[in-house]
């Protein structure tokens, strides 16, 4: 325990952790991808309702998901922490400062990507998150998805903070690999087609819920819903 | 003065064993009594401070820089000889003691340079232990080159970065005794004198650089280790910082200086470009093994080198020279080149310039090849002057690089003052009038590693000590002198900056005190350095605050300095009528224009002794005895 | 070509500093940086001001001693090259030049452009070596050590220690530099011995020292005058973990 407090007072052991935490929560988002994938169903919500039920029913479930929240904390609180520190290692800014010409817009922003993604994450969780585990609604998570991406600005909202989590994980990434020391020349062309899965990929698959829902299903059973329930894919 | 130079008995092999063995020994457990000032910490003096840390002594080190790890040795490029004869091509400890001796023109001790030679080795694998990176082949084993004109393979290296690689080495095992405690370091701080108490060297007098305040500090001994005095000449290869201070001061404390007229001319450097110039960059010798160096045939010509076909070239040293050719060794290379452009030949804007040409070279070889060979050197090239050298001849010309006189010691490194050692390049002791190349790291770490360190321990265990404060009279009169001298300094307030005395004083040196010396330059130059000197007391101009960090203030104590040793540098090559080594009097020379000795009349090291400021040194003369390498004439026609 | 210059000012560590404007007419394009700052300091003198303080020595790329911040890059535009090798051809007629020093709250200013690297020395003094005492070692050729590990460990070996890494990292870390250390003497094998508890004291003695976290943005190997590579760092985090974890 004693070495693992030292591990983490260490700026090293900081962002080990950071770089764990990131990990997992990729993970995560892995799996979430694939049970939302089944939005695509076309059966009315039915399969994502039958996999939202064996999620919330099953106790490993339920652990991880509290490892969960608690890496999402670990991460940002580490985040802001050692943010603080860099800070506080240049206590005066410099007059001209052009980190534009030798690093990727992707690292200088990792904070300001953070954030919004946090942020992001607080609208997503009490729009969904809450109202179906905590508060309650009357209705089922597929007609609150349906409901809630037939407002434009909603859902467009929801395409900008995945831009902003794609550049935030362009960085991240990478960069929790080259924290745990686990990057190496020969390998470099693996890892980076895995990143670019995670960066790109991820995102857009994330991306493709919400046009989806507004442009292909309607709020109410809307014709083309009908349309598409007849012939298994709108028209 | 009678110079002993305590050279132990006994056949030249067991000189140094012999000597150890009657070497008196301090006892470990008194070790830690005794208190060590080093000042400098380059080469030298790390490996020193690094070595009798270890041994138990407490250190106190100097630097003027703000870390050991700036000091010059870190430039040194080619590398660092030792017989391991890992090449098998028949090197030993004599042939590197021949080699030596030989290279310096004869004006060496041989017992020094046979021990240099015999520890030497053990450097290497010193070195190797303490994670120096030299080159190795694929299986592992350390790989070598050959340098400098030896005709064995001895020279180890770490690309063209030895000199960095060595001297991190003993900057590291500096840091491991300063960790420990052992070694206290002071950066920032310029020896300003040398204390002697009952006539034994007992500690210095050195400015804290960053407040301005004079520190005294006592010790019972103290080892000079602060390099060469090649910035006399202004314009030279050495650090902008380097200087000459602290062993001037101990000079007029009455240690005896050495050969002071025994400087080393590189002959190639990318030479100066402007009035504005503030050192000379050097490049590796082995350019020469590729390139060739001419001028035109007519005087003055301006048209660019591609446009002068090859029958109004010169190419003057395989003219002059035609078994050697453009290989002749550095200081025939370097007076050529000078000659040349002394007569009108000179290329380039400023006319000081020959041209070192590769066309041939990528004609026979392919661009790749010599890509590969130089290419580091090509792109510094192109770097500095904007022109290219796969498509237009190098321009080079001599700068002054090192310095083989320096204040005399005995076999054990002790100068004329008791208690007081001088290692490295600042001592005199083995290079003769001639440095070989990649001997300058060697002898650096010879005397820092494997030879004070024992020799002071004779020194300290042979001798009492009387308890000394820093409110001794000797500590406190140091202390006024030095502050009234920085007073005067500052309250000058004259016309010209120091720079500009700098310049003026390498300009009398370079014209007169340079590569090729006459009788009528000389004296000329004996007129010149004490009418500048007088100027410069009467019209520098330091500006800021003397407790402030003020760095016109330090270059203006150094230049002043440097205006005395200037002169009796000049005296000096004066007084040594014969040519020898980097020393060259244009009367003694042989008909074919090379140096010629008079080992009858000056088989000799000069050492001069300081009289007081209005009195000229006096000559005290260490004879030189050869009983192994039997002196003879260089030809390389 | 004329050349206005914006440098930073500071007396000493206690006062405040700010910057000031000096024109500089007829610069000659060869000129190095560093002598357009000699042109400069004369004639300051002349006019009986302070010169300029700024840190040099070597003037050949290799003592590490200069550094300074040219229009918001370590060491000026370009690459792998310090302050001393930059030559003034790479201006233009007219450019304003904004010159400050490495700022890092673990590089206090002494002067001007000059600052306190000592944190550096201390980082050494912090295991950055290895426990070889003069004498008593193996032959060079008893310790075999093939080209290709030789050649990485001259690489990291190459730092010059000039702070260019922590001047240009937006959090001011130390970690290029440390990482440059560490590495060479985990490849060799006269390093093994002290492996773990150097890349731990080292790290921690960082830390100490106040420098801030690295965020893998690798501006440090962008403006290496040596061009060391940030793969340095990632051997000092595995070196680090290992020796923390196992």
């Amino acid at each position: 325990m004693k070495s693992l407090v030292s591990l983490y007072s260490s700026s090293i052991g900081k962002k080990i952790v950071m770089g764990l935490t990131g990990l997992f929560l990729c993970l995560f988002l892995v799996e979430h991808l694939a049970g939302n994938l089944l939005l695509f169903a076309n059966d009315n919500g039915h399969l994502y309702e039958e996999y939202s039920r064996i999620l919330v029913s099953n106790p490993i479930i339920r652990a991880i998901e509290i490892i969960l929240f608690l890496s999402l904390a670990g991460h940002a609180l580490s985040g802001v922490v050692l943010w603080i520190q860099n800070r506080r290692a240049r206590p005066q800014k410099y007059k001209e400062f052009r980190l534009d010409e030798n690093t990727e817009l992707a690292s200088r922003i990792t904070m300001l990507g953070g954030s919004i993604v946090f942020l992001f994450l607080v609208v997503h969780l009490s729009s969904f998150f809450f109202p179906l585990r905590i508060t309650g609604t009357p209705m089922t998570a597929y007609e609150l998805v349906r409901e809630k991406f037939s407002n434009p600005w909603f859902g467009l909202f929801y395409l900008v903070a995945l831009v902003i989590l794609g550049y935030h994980l362009k960085h991240g990434f990478q960069s929790a690999f080259q924290t745990f020391g686990l990057v190496n020349k020969r390998y470099k062309a693996l890892l980076d087609a895995v990143a670019f899965f995670f960066w790109f990929l991820l995102p857009a698959g994330f991306g493709s819920i919400p046009v989806y829902f507004f442009f292909f299903v309607k709020n109410t059973a809307s014709p083309l819903v009908l349309r598409t329930l007849e012939h298994g894919w709108p028209v | 003065m009678k110079l002993d130079a305590k050279i132990p008995d006994g056949p030249i092999e067991q000189k140094w064993s012999n000597h150890r063995f009657h070497l008196k020994l301090v006892n470990p457990a008194n070790k830690r009594k005794y208190t060590i000032i080093v000042v400098g910490t380059g080469l030298a003096g790390a490996s020193a401070s690094a070595s009798l840390a270890e041994l138990g002594y407490n250190v106190l080190a100097f630097s003027y820089h703000e870390s050991p790890r700036r000091a010059h040795s870190i430039a040194a490029q080619g590398g660092i000889n030792a017989p391991k004869n890992y090449s098998n091509d028949g090197d030993s400890i004599r042939r590197l003691f021949y080699d030596t001796v030989k290279g310096g023109d004869y004006r060496s001790r041989e017992a020094n340079v046979y021990r240099l030679a015999e520890v030497s080795g053990s450097i290497i694998d010193q070195c190797v232990a303490q994670g120096v990176p030299f080159a190795r082949d694929y299986a592992g084993y350390l790989d070598n080159r050959s340098f400098g004109g030896a005709q064995v393979a001895r020279t180890f290296y770490a690309r063209g970065q030895t000199g960095q690689q060595l001297l991190l080495g003993a900057y590291s095992a500096l840091c491991r005794q300063m960790d420990m405690g052992k070694v206290r370091f002071f950066p920032r701080r310029e020896m300003i004198d040398l204390v002697v108490v009952d006539g034994q060297a007992r500690g210095i007098v050195a400015r804290n650089m960053v407040n301005g305040i004079l520190e005294s500090y006592t010790a019972d001994a103290v080892v000079l280790a602060t390099g060469g005095y090649g910035n006399v000449f202004f314009l030279s290869t050495n650090a902008k910082a380097s200087n000459a201070t602290a062993v001037w001061r101990a000079h007029k404390k009455g240690a005896l200086f050495a050969n002071p007229c025994f400087t080393q001319i590189h002959p190639t450097c990318i030479p100066q470009s402007g009035q504005y110039q503030s050192k000379l960059t050097l490049m590796s010798e082995s350019l020469r093994n590729d390139g060739r160096i001419w001028v035109p045939k007519k005087k003055g010509d301006t048209r660019r080198p591609e446009d002068i076909p090859e029958n109004e070239r010169d190419y003057y040293l395989e003219r002059l020279y035609p078994s050697f050719g453009n290989l002749v060794p550095r200081d025939v290379a370097s007076r050529r080149a000078k000659e040349m452009c002394d007569q009108g030949y000179g290329v380039g804007p400023t006319k000081l310039a020959v041209y070192l040409d590769f066309s041939d070279a990528i004609k026979r070889l392919g661009r790749q090849v010599i890509e590969e060979r130089y290419g580091n050197l090509f792109d510094m090239y192109h770097e500095i002057t904007a022109e290219d050298p796969y498509k237009t001849p190098m321009r080079i010309y001599p700068a002054v690089h090192y310095t083989m006189g320096g204040l005399w010691v005995d076999y054990n490194l002790m100068s004329t003052i008791p208690g007081l050692y001088v290692i490295g390049e600042a001592n005199f002791s083995d290079h003769g009038a001639n440095r070989l190349g990649a001997s300058a790291l060697m002898q650096g770490l010879a005397d820092g590693y494997f030879i004070l360190p024992y020799t002071i321990g004779d020194y300290l265990a042979s001798h009492s000590f009387k308890p000394v404060k820093t409110d001794h009279a000797e500590f406190k009169k140091a202390e006024q002198e030095t502050e009234k001298s920085i007073k005067k300094l500052m309250a000058i307030d004259g016309k010209k900056t120091v720079d500009e005395f700098h310049r003026e004083l390498g300009a009398i040196m370079w014209d007169h005190v340079g590569m090729a010396r006459n009788r009528r330059g000389l004296k000329k130059a004996l007129e010149m350095i004490p009418a500048l000197r007088e100027e410069f007391w009467k019209n520098v101009r330091v500006t800021g605050s003397d407790l402030d960090l003020n760095v016109e203030l330090e270059k203006a104590g150094r230049v002043a300095d440097f205006l005395e040793l200037g002169e009796l540098l000049a005296r000096d090559a004066l007084h040594r009528e014969e040519s020898c080594g980097g020393h060259f009097r244009e009367e003694h020379q042989t008909p074919e224009g090379e140096a010629k000795r008079n080992d009858a009349k000056f088989s000799y090291v000069a050492a001069w002794e300081y009289q007081g400021p209005k009195r000229t040194a006096t000559l005290n003369k260490e004879p030189l005895k050869f009983e192994v390498v039997k002196p003879s004439q260089r030809s390389y026609k | 070509m004329n050349i206005t210059l914006k440098i930073w000012r500071q007396r000493n560590r206690e006062t405040e500093g700010r910057f000031e404007t000096y024109e500089m007419k007829d610069v000659s394009p060869d000129m190095s940086f560093l002598e357009m700052l000699d042109v400069l300091n004369i004639n300051l003198i002349k006019k009986g001001q302070d010169p300029v303080a700024f840190d040099h020595d070597c003037r050949e790329g290799i003592c590490g001693s200069c550094g300074m911040m040219i229009n918001g890059r370590a060491h000026g535009p370009g690459r792998g090259a310090a302050t001393c090798e930059l030559r003034m051809r790479k201006f233009q007629d007219g450019d304003v030049v904004t010159v400050e020093p490495w700022r890092a709250a673990a590089f206090p200013v002494i002067k001007d452009l000059v600052v306190d690297r000592s944190a550096f020395d201390r980082i050494m003094q912090a295991g950055g070596y290895v426990s070889a005492k003069t004498g008593g070692v193996p032959d060079g050729n008893a310790i075999l050590i093939p080209k290709p590990i030789a050649d990485e460990a001259m690489d990291a070996a190459s730092c010059i220690g000039c702070g260019a890494c922590v001047a240009a990292c937006p959090n001011s870390s130390a970690m290029l530099f440390v990482a440059a250390k560490v590495s060479q003497f985990a490849l060799l094998p006269q390093g093994q011995p002290e492996r773990k508890t150097r890349a731990l004291r080292m790290v921690e003695q960082m830390d100490k020292e106040g420098f801030g976290n690295c965020s893998n943005n690798y501006a440090c190997e962008a403006e290496c005058p040596k061009k060391i590579s940030v793969m340095h760092i990632a051997r000092l985090n595995r070196e680090f973990i290992k020796a923390k974890v196992f």
